[in-house]
């Protein structure tokens, strides 16, 4: 076909000069999808660190008693697990990676509209991350009080909560950040024909979630510096001595947590729609109520923060109204699920692996989902509170949602990246293997958490030995999945067959550039007149492919 | 590789639309900075929160401790804060009239008065401290809960809106040496109106902070 056109791997913009040094043309690069890459590979070493950590634990949890962890080293692993996987991994995750990859592609735009400030987000989380990791080796130790520092125990605790408070307020600016370029961009650079009821739904997924960074983040920030200047001030806010009130540190850490939660999954929601349509064939059902959904979460997810502190001490009404708002939040989730539901009924899917982590996200996200609405029950939370069921509902919306969509995505997203296509049978295994693996880790530990076993604890009581043995057997096959699908990953970079510009028959205009785009993404900015999902005969109903490129057509 | 002129596409129709450019966007930046401006009140309102949490807790210690500070020097400083975004405000007028040696002088004029700021605000807490009185001193610990508080507010505060009056101060620097090489200019002054926008929030924190830790104390 054409002769070769250079790719944003060939060329690039950087924050200043003309680098001759590759790797100066990397970190200094101002290009958005060079960010996104840059992003995904720091993100993917703090992963697999969070991981080995987790799968120590569960090791060190195989027999009751002391193995090879001590009580209070394995106070500071699950704080270390926690607060990488969250602050490092999860909360960055999608809109750090894909979504800097993909909203100027799916708007029809050719950067977002703050490239600069985009570069210095990624430094800024670059630093967030080296200072988390500083203090593994300075002073005495990382912290030991969970990744959500509760005080009073982190104003007491001898570890180095100031250097993982630091780090997280830095994290947290890089992600506000983010989401202020975000919603810039969403809001100028749409191209001509647009509107907002044209985007993708990733796209709504993106925007509500940098509303949340916007508007939620800066909470959590002068929340860790207030901490943090209790405990080298000493100002008594969260001290019971001097009239301080650590409850009040609990709501002040969940206004912003709890939108956070939401921050991680929205952007998930947004790749199952955009992955659902693909391999239907069909344009996606009830377009509109999936994005207004998104925005609806983004709102009451603001006013549910106090469901996290039930056992705390609240008085009888709060909690009631609480859990009511909290049980609300299951309307605009529900409503995604059944669209989605609705757009595979009856349509000739077609499963590839990125359709396989779309239903099996369907099923355990659903697990995860429903469990959530047996905690949020006032009665059944003051038994379930700080047990193992409250770890498993979690696992299961988070990995089971957030991650296994990022999974998908990076399945989904491959060809778009690299060029190249995956090995179709071996992504297929992978997935096998970590959505059995999964199972079998954190479901029984809704058993064992319905029958008292605390979170948190290195030791238990030898009657949950059989839970924990299987959920360590399902630890090792999972980390055994996922180290094989980024294997296969990895090698396709080399090995894979080359990929057409739009190997999956999407409609979205991301697959209407070649794959890996070039510079500036879109040679000519196409008019957008039509919706996102539109599919004739099981083909794109629109290809603007040379329009773009600015070939004519040849009929 | 950029020239000014805008790129046009057509529709269907042949009606022209005009394409952003993402590299000059004036609207862009504007809405970029009203954004990050919202996270700044989401920080001030948080410890607002926090504040007003605890003086409903200890509404008469906060109203006794409040009655310590000076209203003379704290309504001075409000004067002065007043007065300068009114100079700042003035300094963006001149520019876009094309009268760059008046809004460098008015620039110049902001700039005194928030070191001036500073130095009274200097002054009272250093009052403050060689009474005794600062976060964790013995003589501050041995009175009630709500004063210790009121004072472990008011450090925080006055110490968070003294560090963004201080990063005002640099902002300030930065725009005059940008006037200076000529990148911020009368048709491209949308630098000089974003650090305008953020001193008018500064000041508008200390409208909040002044009623809050200093009129509560009159009469108490």
């Amino acid at each position: 076909m054409n002769e070769k056109t250079l790719s944003f791997y060939d060329e690039t913009h950087t924050v200043f000069g003309h680098h001759e040094n590759k790797l100066f043309q990397w970190i200094f690069s101002i290009d958005h999808k060079r960010i996104a890459i840059l992003y995904i590979i720091v993100m993917f070493l703090f992963f697999i660190f969070a991981i080995s950590i987790g799968l120590t634990m569960r090791l060190e949890l195989f027999y009751p008693g002391e193995q090879f962890l001590s009580p209070d080293r394995y106070n500071q692993a699950f704080t270390l697990h926690g607060t990488i996987m969250i602050f490092l991994f999860v909360v960055p995750g999608i809109p750090a990676v894909f979504g800097n990859f993909l909203l100027p592609l799916l708007i029809g735009a050719r950067d977002v509209s703050f490239p600069r400030l985009n570069l210095l987000s990624w430094w800024l989380y670059l630093a967030g991350c080296l200072v988390a990791l500083g203090s593994l080796f300075i002073g005495p130790g990382f912290a030991d009080t969970g990744w959500t520092f509760y005080a009073p125990y982190s104003v007491k605790t001898d570890t180095n909560v100031i250097f993982a408070l630091t780090a997280a307020y830095i994290l947290g600016l890089s992600s506000i950040l983010t989401g202020i370029n975000f919603v810039v961009t969403v809001h100028r650079l749409r191209a001509p024909g647009m509107n907002f009821f044209k985007m993708p739904l990733f796209v709504w997924g993106l925007y509500s979630t940098a509303w949340i960074q916007i508007l939620a983040t800066p909470v959590i920030g002068i929340t860790l510096i207030l901490v943090i200047i209790e405990r080298t001030l000493g100002i008594g806010i969260f001290d019971p001595s001097k009239g301080g009130d650590p409850i009040l540190y609990q709501h002040l850490f969940w206004i912003y947590s709890h939108p956070a939660v939401y921050l991680m999954i929205l952007p998930a929601f947004g790749v199952v729609s955009e992955i659902l349509p693909t391999f239907c064939r069909r344009t996606i059902f009830g377009y509109r109520s999936i994005a207004i959904s998104s925005a609806l979460i983004a709102i009451i997810g603001y006013l549910v923060w106090g469901h996290h502190l039930f056992t705390s001490g609240m008085s009888e009404w709060t909690k009631i109204i609480f859990s009511f708002l909290t049980f609300f939040v299951s309307i605009p989730t529900g409503i995604k699920f059944f669209d989605w539901v609705a757009t595979m009924y009856k349509a000739s899917i077609i499963f590839k692996t990125p359709m396989l982590w779309v239903i099996g996200t369907i099923v355990t996200f659903a697990i995860g989902g429903l469990t959530g609405i047996t905690l949020v029950t006032l009665g059944v939370d003051v038994h379930l509170h700080d047990t193992y069921f409250v770890v498993a509902h979690f696992h299961y919306t988070i990995f089971g949602g957030v991650v296994f969509m990022l999974f998908a995505a990076m399945h989904y997203w491959y060809p778009k990246f690299t060029g190249k296509m995956y090995n179709e049978l071996k992504g297929k295994i992978a997935f096998t293997l970590i959505f059995i693996g999964f199972n079998t880790l954190w479901f029984p530990m809704f058993f064992a958490g319905a029958l008292g076993m605390p979170r948190r604890y290195f030791d238990y009581l030898p009657e949950f030995t059989i839970y924990h043995q299987i959920a360590g057997v399902g630890a090792v096959i999972t980390v055994f999945g996922i180290l094989y699908m980024l294997y296969n990953l990895l090698t396709s970079i080399k090995r894979g067959e080359k990929a057409s510009a739009n190997p999956w028959n999407g409609t979205t205009l991301e697959w209407q550039i070649d794959s890996p785009p070039p510079l500036e993404n879109f040679k000519n900015i196409p008019y957008v007149d039509f919706e996102p999902y539109e599919f004739e005969k099981g083909k794109p109903k629109y290809n603007l492919y040379n329009k773009i490129q600015g070939v004519q057509d040849e009929k | 590789m950029k020239n000014n002129t805008p790129e046009i596409i057509y529709d269907k129709d042949g009606n022209p639309h005009e394409i952003v450019d993402f590299n000059n966007d004036y609207i862009a930046s504007k809405l970029g900075f009203w954004l990050f401006l919202f996270t700044e009140l989401m920080l001030f309102g948080a410890m607002f929160l926090v504040f007003a949490f605890f003086f409903y807790r200890f509404s008469a210690d906060f109203v006794t401790a409040s009655a310590g500070l000076s209203i003379l020097l704290g309504g001075a400083n409000t004067l002065i804060l007043l007065v300068s975004t009114y100079f700042m405000g003035m300094s963006l007028i001149n520019l876009k009239n094309r009268g760059i040696e008046e809004c460098k002088k008015k620039i110049y004029i902001t700039l005194i008065l928030a070191f001036l700021f500073l130095l009274i605000k200097l002054v009272e807490w250093s009052i403050e401290i060689n009474h005794g009185i600062y976060p964790d001193s013995e003589i501050l610990n041995a009175k009630e809960h709500g004063v210790i508080l009121f004072f472990g507010l008011y450090f925080t505060m006055t110490g968070f809106h003294g560090i963004h009056i201080i990063a005002g101060i640099f902002l300030m620097f930065w725009v005059l040496r940008n006037i200076k090489k000529g990148k911020i200019n009368p048709e491209n002054h949308i630098a000089l109106e974003n650090v305008a926008l953020y001193w008018d929030l500064v000041h508008l924190v200390w409208v909040f902070l002044f009623p809050l830790f200093y009129i509560i104390g009159i009469g108490g």
